[in-house]
C-alpha cells in the first residue's frame, strides 16, 4: 500500500520534472535534436525560451513624434463644418466655407451673403461651435468674410494635451500585449512632441510600430442616398460621386466622398485576389453621428456567417447611445455606414431604433480583428506618428552591473546550500533538491506565460527562493521538534510536515492574494513581480512540500519499520 | 543533531515598550527628514532622491571611437559628480552610448528644462574628457583625428512613472495589504490580520525613511523591493501567528501573553535560520552586486533586518494588546448582560461581534 503510494509520487514527481526541464532548455517550434543535448545547443535554447527584458538584454529604441500639424489641421476643418452647420442651422447663408491651415496659421473662414448681419452670424457660431474668444480663439471679420484664428499659445496647450494624450494611449496599448515591460516617457523639450519607446524583443517592437502607424478613427454616418427599399446610392468613381453633389466639382464642407469596398480586408489581403469586388465610392454627410470616442467596449468574435471570418461588435457609452438612439429612430430606412480610417466598412439600413449595439462586418482574420479591437478601445490617436529614430540598445543596467549581480546571486545560493547541507545533514539534501526543483518549475512556469524576465521579476524570485528555503526550515525544525518530544521517526515526520503545512498553505495563500492584487491592478514593474511570484509560489507548495516528502517516504521505507535515526 | 538554539524563554513582550520605543524613534527620524528636507530646503534637496525613472533628466547620446568598457563609463561619470546615471550601449551603431542622467537637485520647473539639459551636458562632458578631448563642434568624429569621442545629441526626458503611475502604485500596494489583511482575518482574527499588515507598514516607512536619511536613490527596482519585503514580513509574521493558534488550542489554561512568548520562542530557531539565510544571500548581493543594484539590494537588506525585528517587536505586542482589549470588552458585555439584561445598547464597538477563537469567553446572546 505504502509501496505503491511511493511509485506513484515518483513517477509524478519524474514527469513533472522532465516536462520542466524540457520546456526550459528543449527547443520550441521544432522537432529536438541531439545537438540540443550539447552545451552550446542548451545554452542557445535556454537564451531563445526566457525573454529577458529591457534592464537585462536591452532591445528597441524608438523615438516618436507626435504629427501635431495633421491634429490641429484636422481640428480646424471639423471646426469649419461645425460652423457651417451652426450657422447654416440658425439661417444665415453661408456661400464658402475655408478651413485655412497654411503658414503656421490656423483660421476658419466663412464667406457670408450678407455682411450687416455679420455679428448675429458670429454669435449663432460661437453658440454652438467652441471657436469663441474663451476657447482661445481671435475673431475678425472684414467686408462678407468672418475669420477665427488659433491663438499662438492655445495652439501650445492644444499640442501639448494631444502629445500627453497620444502618450497615454501608445501606453494602453502597449501594455495590452502583456508584461513586456516597456519604458515610455516624453523627449525633447516641451515643443517637440516626442515619445521615447524603449522595449525589449525588436520583432515585438516592429509590432507595436505598426500597431501604432494604423489610426483608428471609426465614425458612424449617413449615407446619402435614397432610403431603402431602394439599394444604396454608390458610385463607380470619386468623380461620378462628386459630380452627383452639383456643387461644381467641389465637395461642400458637409460632405465626404470616401471609398467603400465591400466586405474588404483592413489589410487588403484577400485569399483569393482575383474575386476582390473593384471599389465603390459613396456620399456621407458631415458631421459623423458619433465617434469612437462614444465607444464603450469592443470585441472581436467570429463572424455569424461561421468559417475564418472575424467581424467586431461594439457597444457605446451612454452620451453615445443617446445621440445614436435619437438619430435612429428618426432615420429609420435611411443608409447607415461605419467608416474606418476614412473607408467605409460596412453600410446597412435603419431597421429600427438602435441604441447602443453594433457591428463593424468585413473580412478580418483573427489576428487583424484583435489588433482593430485593441486600438478602437485604447481610442484613437489624436494624430499619426512619425519615427524620428528607432535604435538597438543594450541592456540598461549595464553589462558590469548584470555580471556582479549575477555573480552575488550564485554566492548567496551557494551559501544557502552550504548552510542547509551542514545544519540538516541528509535533510538539508532534500531541500536542496527541493530548491532547484523550484527554480526549474518557476522557469518553467515564466516561460510558458511568457513573462518578460526584468530585475523586479528577480525580486519575485529572491523572495520565492526565501520562502522555498523557508518551508524545509519550517518543516525540519517541526521535524525535530517532535523527535525531541520522544515520538518515533516515522509519526515525527508526519506530524512535522502536519503541523508545518498549515503554516506553509497560510503564509504562501495570503503571499498569493496579495500578488493577485497586484497583478490585477498593478502595472509594468509591479505586475512583473506578481507573475513571477504567484508561478514561484505555485511550484513551492510542490517541490517544498510534496517532494520533500516523497524523499523522507523513500528514505523510510529503504531503512524498513524500525527507524532509529535520521540525519536532520 | 546540530542546534542553534534549544529551550529558550525569552520575555519578549516583557520588552514590548522598549521596542515599540525604538520603532517609533525610527519612524520619526525617518519622516522628520522626509519633511525636514521637503520644507526647510525649497528648491534643494527633496525628501527623497528620486532617480531618472521618477522625475526625468536628460539623455546624452555619445560615440567613442574607442568604446571603453561600461563599469569605466560609470565610474568616470560618478567621478564628475552626477549621480545614478543609466547608461546603455547602442548595439547598431559602433561605440555608441546613451547616458540618462537625473535633474539634479529639485524638481525642475516647466521651462527650465533647457537650463537642466545644459547642465547635465557640460558635466557628462566633464567626465567623458577623462577619456580624451570631444570632437570639435563642425567636424565628425571621424573627421578630427585627435578626438577620442563627441557628443552627438542631447534630449530632455520625461519621468518613466507618470504621477499617474505613482498613485497608482501607492493605491495597488493598500489594496494588496487589504487583500492579506482579509484573508488573516478569515484564517485567524481581525487583530491578527491588522498586527501584521501595521508590522508590514512599519517596516515599510522606516525602510522609506532610511532612504530619506541617506538619500539613496529610489527608482522603480526599489519599489519592487519595497514589494519583496511586504511578502518577507508578513510570511514572519503569519508563521508565529500559526504557531499561537496552535498553542492556544494545546494550552488553553495559559494566557494569551504567555502564548505569544512561548510561540515566538518555539519559532525562534526557524526565523533566525531563514532569516539569516535571506539577510546571507542579501549582503552577498549588497556587497558585490554593484553600484547600480545597491538602492534595490539595500532596500531588501533594510526589508529582511526590520520585517524579522518587527515580527517580535511589533506584531506580536499589538496583537496580545488588541486581543486583550477585544477580551475585556467581551467579558465587560457577558456581566452587564447578566446584570441588567439590557446591554445591548451599551457594548462596545469591538465587543459587538461574535468571535470563533477558541478559549476564549463568548458573548453573551
Amino acid at each position: 500500500m505504502k509501496k505503491r503510494n511511493l511509485l506513484q509520487r515518483s513517477i509524478i514527481i519524474g514527469i513533472v520534472t522532465l516536462v520542466g526541464l524540457y520546456i526550459v532548455i528543449g527547443p520550441h517550434g521544432r522537432r529536438p535534436h541531439f545537438r540540443d543535448l550539447t552545451w552550446s545547443g542548451i545554452k542557445q535554447n535556454l537564451g531563445q525560451n526566457i525573454h529577458l527584458g529591457l534592464d537585462l538584454k536591452g532591445g528597441a529604441h524608438l523615438v516618436m513624434r507626435v504629427k501635431i500639424e495633421d491634429y490641429l489641421k484636422r481640428l480646424t476643418e471639423d471646426a469649419a463644418t461645425a460652423a457651417q452647420n451652426a450657422a447654416k442651422d440658425a439661417g444665415f447663408e453661408i456661400k464658402d466655407t475655408k478651413a485655412e491651415t497654411s503658414g503656421g496659421n490656423h483660421r476658419v473662414i466663412l464667406q457670408v451673403a450678407d455682411p450687416t448681419k455679420n455679428k448675429d452670424i458670429r454669435e449663432a457660431v460661437e453658440k454652438k461651435v467652441n471657436i469663441g474668444d474663451r476657447d482661445g480663439w481671435s475673431f475678425s471679420s472684414s467686408g462678407n468674410t468672418l475669420a477665427w484664428t488659433l491663438s499662438g499659445s492655445t495652439e501650445r496647450t492644444l499640442a501639448e494635451s494631444a502629445t500627453e494624450q497620444a502618450l497615454k494611449i501608445i501606453e494602453s496599448r502597449i501594455n495590452a500585449f502583456g508584461v513586456a515591460e516597456p519604458t515610455l516617457q516624453r523627449h525633447g523639450a516641451q515643443n517637440s512632441h516626442e515619445i521615447l519607446l524603449q522595449m525589449p524583443g525588436i520583432q515585438d517592437a516592429e509590432h507595436v510600430k505598426q500597431q501604432l502607424g494604423t489610426p483608428s478613427r471609426l465614425e458612424l454616418v449617413h449615407v446619402v442616398s435614397p432610403p431603402s427599399p431602394s439599394s444604396v446610392q454608390t458610385y463607380n468613381t470619386s468623380e461620378a460621386a462628386i459630380a452627383s453633389l452639383n456643387s461644381g466639382g467641389n465637395v461642400p464642407a458637409n460632405r465626404r466622398v470616401l471609398p467603400y469596398t465591400e466586405r474588404a480586408s483592413l489589410t487588403g489581403q484577400e485569399t483569393n485576389p482575383g474575386a476582390k469586388p473593384p471599389p465603390k465610392w459613396v456620399v456621407i454627410e458631415l458631421p459623423a453621428i458619433i465617434d469612437g470616442a462614444e465607444l464603450r467596449t469592443a470585441a472581436a468574435a467570429q463572424s455569424r456567417a461561421g468559417g475564418d471570418e472575424y467581424e467586431i461588435d461594439f457597444s457605446l457609452k451612454k452620451t453615445g447611445a443617446d445621440k445614436f438612439g435619437a438619430w435612429t429612430g428618426a432615420n429609420v430606412n435611411e443608409y447607415m455606414g461605419v467608416v474606418l480610417n476614412d473607408e467605409v466598412k460596412s453600410i446597412a439600413f435603419i431597421k429600427s431604433q438602435i441604441f447602443d449595439q453594433g457591428q463593424i462586418t468585413g473580412k478580418f482574420t483573427k489576428q487583424d480583428a484583435d489588433d482593430l479591437v485593441l486600438t478602437l478601445r485604447s481610442g484613437a490617436l489624436p494624430a499619426g506618428i512619425q519615427y524620428e529614430e528607432e535604435r538597438t540598445v543594450g541592456p540598461s543596467l549595464g553589462a558590469d552591473s548584470i555580471r556582479s549581480g549575477v555573480r552575488a546571486s550564485l554566492l548567496g545560493l551557494i551559501l544557502v546550500v552550504a548552510f542547509m547541507l551542514l545544519y540538516y545533514r541528509g535533510a538539508g539534501v532534500n531541500a536542496v533538491v527541493a530548491l532547484l526543483l523550484n527554480m526549474i518549475l518557476m522557469l518553467a512556469g515564466l516561460i510558458m506565460f511568457n513573462a518578460t524576465l526584468t530585475l523586479p521579476g528577480i525580486a519575485g524570485i529572491i523572495l520565492t527562493i526565501g520562502m522555498a528555503v523557508d518551508s524545509n526550515v519550517l518543516i525540519f525544525e517541526r521535524i525535530r521538534e517532535e523527535m525531541r518530544s520522544g515520538k518515533t521517526i516515522p509519526s515525527s515526520i508526519e506530524q512535522g510536515f502536519g503541523h508545518a503545512f498549515v503554516t506553509i498553505i497560510d503564509t504562501h495563500v495570503t503571499t498569493i492574494v496579495s500578488s493577485l492584487f497586484l497583478y490585477a491592478f498593478g502595472a509594468g514593474p509591479i505586475r512583473g513581480f506578481a507573475v513571477t511570484l504567484v508561478i514561484g509560489l505555485l511550484v513551492n507548495l510542490f517541490s517544498a512540500v510534496y517532494v520533500s516528502r516523497t524523499i523522507f517516504m523513500w528514505l523510510l521505507s529503504r531503512k524498513g519499520r524500525r527507524v532509529e535515526s535520521l540525519s536532520i | 543533531m546540530f542546534q542553534l538554539f534549544h529551550k529558550i524563554n525569552v520575555d519578549w513582550l516583557g520588552k514590548r515598550r522598549f521596542f515599540i520605543g525604538i520603532s517609533i524613534a525610527l519612524m520619526l527620524a525617518g519622516m522628520v527628514s522626509a519633511v525636514y528636507r521637503h520644507r526647510a530646503h525649497p528648491g534643494g534637496t527633496e525628501a527623497f532622491n528620486l532617480g531618472v525613472d521618477f522625475k526625468g533628466g536628460t539623455v546624452v547620446t555619445v560615440r567613442f571611437r574607442q568604446p571603453p568598457p561600461v563599469e569605466n563609463l560609470r565610474a568616470a561619470i560618478n567621478q564628475a559628480g552626477v549621480r545614478d546615471a543609466v547608461i546603455q550601449p547602442i548595439l547598431d551603431k559602433q561605440g555608441g552610448f546613451l547616458i540618462r542622467v537625473p535633474h539634479q537637485g529639485a524638481e525642475v520647473k516647466e521651462g527650465e528644462t533647457q537650463a537642466g539639459v545644459d547642465a547635465a551636458r557640460t558635466r557628462v562632458r566633464q567626465a567623458l574628457n577623462t577619456f580624451g578631448p570631444e570632437a570639435q563642434t563642425d567636424k565628425t568624429l571621424e573627421a578630427d583625428a585627435n578626438a577620442a569621442y563627441k557628443i552627438e545629441g542631447t534630449d530632455a526626458v520625461g519621468e518613466v512613472a507618470s504621477k499617474q503611475l505613482r498613485t497608482q502604485a501607492v493605491a495597488v500596494t493598500i489594496a494588496a495589504l487589504i487583500g492579506m489583511l482579509l484573508f488573516i482575518a478569515f484564517r485567524f482574527e481581525w487583530t491578527y490580520g491588522a498586527a501584521a499588515v501595521i508590522a508590514v507598514f512599519h517596516t515599510v516607512l522606516v525602510t522609506l525613511g532610511l532612504f530619506s536619511i541617506f538619500q539613496i536613490e529610489i527608482n522603480l527596482t526599489v519599489i519592487a523591493a519595497l514589494l519583496t519585503l511586504v511578502g518577507f514580513d508578513v510570511n514572519d509574521s503569519i508563521v508565529i501567528f500559526d504557531r499561537i493558534r496552535e498553542n492556544r488550542k494545546l494550552y488553553r489554561r495559559m494566557n494569551l501573553y504567555d502564548v505569544t512568548n512561548l510561540s515566538i520562542n518555539q519559532t525562534l530557531s526557524r526565523t533566525v535560520i531563514t532569516s539569516g539565510l535571506v539577510f546571507l544571500s542579501v549582503i552577498a548581493l549588497v556587497l558585490l552586486g554593484g553600484e547600480t543594484l545597491r538602492p534595490f539590494s539595500l532596500a531588501l537588506l533594510m526589508g529582511i533586518i526590520f520585517g524579522t525585528y518587527d515580527t517580535i517587536a511589533v506584531a506580536g505586542p499589538i496583537m496580545v494588546w488588541w486581543e486583550r482589549r477585544v477580551e475585556a470588552a467581551n467579558k465587560k458585555a457577558t456581566v452587564s448582560a447578566g446584570e441588567s439584561g439590557t446591554a445591548a445598547g451599551r457594548n462596545p464597538a469591538p465587543g459587538g461581534r461574535a468571535r470563533s477563537g477558541v478559549g476564549k469567553p463568548s458573548r453573551a446572546a
